[in-house]
């Protein structure tokens, strides 16, 4: 009895929002059409809730429940704050979007927070199979919020695509997991480790289920050659949807990652970082030269996602405690760049408008130049040029690339991120340059302008004084993987 | 208890002042500006400039001059986790320049008075944190401070192309932009690579550290590519040009004057100490480069029909004598270089400037649209001559003495290298006096010419501070001399030495 009060009590926040998500499906039921505020409301006031709970049941120790198929640890607790703190944002964010499409309904908030449920678990997995409910929770309740506006052509063929290449991936990952069972008795990540660490396996088995494993993985996080659905659901979904497939479930993939490869299977180290590197050139070649083709700004940040994953990839590949850390530096960071970037498109929005092609920024400097000067920072910051904190990402990232040995792909990527910055500084040029060719006043909320601005303010503080976030994942890594 | 008002803490923190002072004005003016009421922010932009630039003088009055080190030096742990420190400090060669930059913002923000019109406050902001920001890179001792700075400032110049610059801005600017970044990001592998070597970011250490002679060749040519495209050397010099064309006024002139002797600096505080053997190793590259950029550029600024242009080329072929200067390793030839960037940095401001007095009344470059332009403008044309003069090497001006020095230096190592460069006295003075000759002499050429009005107070103030800066270097040049002299004697017995682990012969 006092082991499932346990159990229960680690698992307390996930256990929080999943009752609360049920809670706001009912109460919406009984809630008129202008009373729909209050869902949003009690969304927001969740998030808040399971922040303090997380936060206050917090230890640096490490925890296990549920017979060691979940655990709690430092890693899984600052990513949980993370994560409510993003899907918090694209709450805020997107609620005048969702009011003026007609989307402001009771799904989209019960579906959002299911796919925060999902991330938790991936973030607090132990075991393959947690792991992979956590990860097909987070991919369902996407699918159907890329389809919620049911009327929507493209929305529903981003879907279609996204469900059925999902779906292609978890398979993929599942049989390579079956594999790594197969050779070693065991789904507990601690178990694998040691079976692996202790005996000799049929290394050519092991490897075989390795890449099935990085290719599903590689399929969520959208790294080069699996990034084929990004550019169509990201242009395809409702921009408030957008927003939430881009930026915090990375920190969830990033959680996947480093459970499955850094804790499993840490024995095909060598194995994973040639595969891991693969992908990290191609993704920073193809993000990079294809997003310059783009004239939809949907598309192009999708092209830019996955450039800044293979970033990420870099600092993973190092397989050093300072490359895990400073890739979990970087994911922050996109994240944090995403949000703001999205943030503004979804500003600029408005009803029977989407905001989302490049020349709908043209001007925005005259119209706004607060909100110009906002996206500016983003831009600078996502190509990576100081003060801004994305020079600390890339730069942290490098340096631990170089660590391992790997000058060449450094001067490589450094090559390839003058090709990005090429992108970012049309759009720049978009906003400052040329004329604008609409004038209509921007009329978003109060509170989501100043939360945007605190936001992409944030990456130019952040850039200054990266410190303290930077230590903040040296903590969670290195409590978590000792 | 730290008195925040006493001359003791000023004195002690004059670096970050120097930085923080501008860069915050340039944000206050941001926030504060209005649109409807743009001479209130000319003068507050003013305000700001002036007291940016009368923190920066006591770094000369307060200046050691026997010491060749650090001084002024300043710093606290700034990103611990990464080895990084906010640490600041000067020599007898950053100092001049930290002046000239302070100086030429003010210029800058008087210049623009009347010819700036829209967005005003943007422009003025762009110039305060701009100077600020190079400053910055003059004092940084940490090498990622040192690149923040370096970054940091092409945003605010990207910016000023951009929006107020000329119909093709928008092509000048993007190819500033990448060709800078392309260099410093190697660069920046370059920092991270020695980092591995020290494990600490100072220049100080980096200064110290042996390496062998192929690693030091490829760290002298990542070092290189930033800054061979900032001077700019030949053959990676072709943004330059086309930025100046479409640069405003205030924009060629801070590109002119400061920014391509961040390049000429970088030199002398990174690549050359840090990889000295490598630099020797090279210099017969670097020669060949520099006698290139001197010879070859000036014949093509000959042919140039645009006015703007044909500065901008004459610009690359007098920072030819710079690095001239610096690759034939003695005293002369170094502090040459060091006379020729702070001289450079009036005389081709003074050139723009001139240029945008008259773009401004006929809005045209081309030299072809004037002539006679001394009958309706004679104080202003007497104000060019004297600064044509001046650029192509007349004795009493400040062209004269850095280029005189650095070819007294080429002789002492090699005479052909001295007869080569003595050409730019030829081709400087026949691109100079020519272009002088078609704009300013002969017949009145048409009726814009004929409708010229001579320049106002302002732009007269501007103009004869300049010249008398001009010509207090050309005939006193000792107070510049005596700052750099200890600094260059520890500099070169610095690059004397070689830095190869011992033991070992051949690096490749």
């Amino acid at each position: 009895m006092e082991n499932i009060r346990f159990d229960l009590m680690t698992a307390l926040p996930e256990i929080f929002i999943l009752s609360m998500a049920m809670v706001i499906l009912i109460a919406d039921l009984f809630l008129k059409n202008n009373n729909r505020i209050a869902i949003y409301a009690l969304a927001q006031i969740t998030l808040l809730g399971a922040a303090y709970i997380t936060f206050s049941t917090h230890a640096p120790s490490v925890t296990y429940a549920f017979t060691g198929t979940f655990v709690d640890d430092a890693m899984s607790d600052v990513l949980k704050l993370m994560i409510y703190l993003g899907t918090s944002l694209i709450l805020l964010y997107s609620r005048q979007y969702l009011q003026q499409r007609d989307m402001f309904r009771g799904e989209f908030y019960a579906l959002v927070l299911f796919s925060v449920v999902g991330m938790m678990i991936m973030v607090s997995g132990q075991n393959m199979l947690t792991l992979y409910i956590g990860l097909e929770l987070l991919s369902l309740s996407l699918y159907a919020l890329v389809a919620l506006d049911r009327d929507n052509a493209k929305a529903t063929e981003a879907a279609m695509k996204y469900f059925v290449l999902g779906a292609l991936a978890s398979g993929m990952l599942l049989y390579g997991m079956s594999m790594v069972y197969g050779m070693t008795g065991s789904l507990n990540i601690t178990d694998i480790n040691m079976s692996l660490m202790s005996e000799p396996k049929i290394h050519t088995v092991l490897v075989l289920g390795l890449v099935f494993i990085v290719a599903g993985l590689a399929f969520k996080l959208g790294a080069v050659p699996f990034q084929m659905w990004m550019p169509d659901v990201y242009e395809g979904s409702p921009t408030a949807v957008t927003l939430l497939i881009s930026s915090v479930p990375k920190l969830a993939a990033f959680a996947f990652i480093i459970r499955m490869l850094v804790q499993a299977l840490p024995s095909l180290a060598a194995d994973w970082q040639q595969m891991l590197m693969i992908m990290a050139v191609l993704s920073i070649v193809i993000g990079n030269i294809t997003a310059i083709a783009q004239t939809n700004l949907k598309r192009m940040l999708a092209y830019s996602t996955i450039s800044h994953v293979g970033f990420i990839l870099y600092g993973l590949m190092s397989a050093s405690m300072n490359g895990f850390v400073y890739a979990l530096f970087y994911v922050v960071s996109y994240v944090l760049m995403t949000l703001a970037g999205f943030g503004i498109i979804l500003l600029l929005s408005r009803k029977g408008f989407e905001a989302d092609q490049l020349n709908d920024l043209k001007g925005l400097n005259q119209r706004s130049p607060w909100h110009a000067f906002l996206m500016l920072i983003v831009m600078f910051s996502m190509a990576g040029v100081p003060p801004t904190l994305g020079f600390y990402a890339k730069f942290s990232v490098l340096q631990a690339a170089l660590e391992a040995g790997y000058l060449w792909l450094v001067v490589f990527a450094v090559l390839m991120a003058v090709i990005g910055a090429f992108y970012y500084l049309r759009v720049i040029k978009l906003m400052y340059f040329d004329e604008p060719t609409d004038h209509s006043p921007i009329t978003a909320p109060l509170d989501m302008r100043i939360v945007l601005g605190v936001n992409a303010l944030a990456l130019l503080v952040l850039g200054m004084m990266p410190q303290g976030l930077m230590e903040l994942c040296i903590y969670a890594i290195t409590r978590s993987l000792s | 208890m730290v008195d925040y008002f006493s001359l003791d803490y000023f004195l002690k923190h004059i670096l970050s002042f120097a930085i923080w002072v501008p860069v915050l004005s340039g944000v206050f003016l941001l926030f504060t500006a209005d649109e409807n009421k743009p001479d209130n922010t000319r003068w507050l932009a003013l305000i700001g400039g002036l007291v940016s630039f009368l923190v920066t003088i006591p770094l000369y009055t307060h200046f050691n001059f026997m010491d060749g080190g650090f001084q002024f030096q300043e710093g606290f742990s700034w990103i611990p986790s990464f080895n990084i420190n906010y640490h600041l400090g000067v020599d007898g060669i950053a100092i001049p320049l930290i002046l000239l930059t302070s100086f030429t913002t003010v210029i800058v923000i008087i210049a623009a008075w009347e010819v700036i019109q829209k967005r005003v406050a943007q422009y003025m902001a762009c110039f305060l944190i701009m100077s600020g920001l190079m400053i910055g890179v003059f004092s940084a001792l940490d090498a990622i401070l040192y690149y923040v700075f370096w970054e940091a400032m092409l945003i605010p110049m990207f910016l000023v192309i951009g929006i107020w610059g000329g119909p093709n801005r928008v092509y000048a600017t993007i190819k500033f932009f990448l060709y800078t970044l392309l260099g410093s990001l190697l660069m920046l592998v370059a920092f991270i690579y020695l980092h591995m070597q020290t494990a600490s970011f100072e220049v100080i250490d980096f200064h110290r550290v042996t390496l062998p002679l192929n690693v030091q060749i490829l760290i002298f040519l990542a070092f290189f590519t930033a800054f061979a495209v900032k001077i700019p050397m030949w053959p990676v010099h072709t943004w330059l040009p086309d930025a100046h064309v479409e640069a405003p006024t205030g924009g060629s002139v801070v590109l002119a004057a400061i920014a391509l002797k961040l390049g000429g600096y970088s030199f002398l505080r990174f690549a050359m100490p840090i990889a000295p053997d490598a630099a020797h190793h090279l210099s017969g590259y670097m020669i060949a480069l520099s006698l290139i950029a001197i010879v070859y550029i000036a014949l093509v600024a000959l042919v140039q029909k645009d006015m703007k242009k044909l500065i901008a080329y004459s610009s690359i072929s007098h920072m030819g004598f710079v690095t001239l200067g610096f690759f034939i390793f003695n005293n002369l030839g170094l502090e040459g270089a060091i006379v020729q960037m702070v001289s450079h940095g009036f005389i081709s401001a003074a050139m723009f400037l001139c240029v945008g007095v008259l773009y401004e009344r006929v809005h045209s470059r081309q030299i072809e649209s004037y002539g006679g332009v001394a009958n309706t403008m004679p104080t202003f044309a007497a104000f060019a001559v004297l600064f044509a003069m001046a650029n192509s090497g007349l004795p009493g001006t400040s062209g004269f003495v850095g280029e005189f020095m650095v070819i007294l230096g080429a002789i002492e190592a090699n005479f052909w290298y001295a007869f080569l460069a003595s050409f730019t006295l030829i081709f400087g003075a026949a691109y100079t006096l020519w272009m002088v000759k078609r704009v300013f002499y002969g017949e009145i050429a048409n009726s814009h010419v004929a409708a010229l009005k001579d320049i106002n107070q302002r732009e007269l103030l501007i103009l004869s501070t300049l010249a008398v800066m001009v010509l207090a270097l050309g005939i006193y040049p000792q107070p510049l001399t005596d700052m750099t002299n200890a600094t260059v004697t520890q500099l070169l017995s610095q690059l004397a030495q070689s830095k190869l682990p011992t033991g070992f012969t051949s690096g490749l």
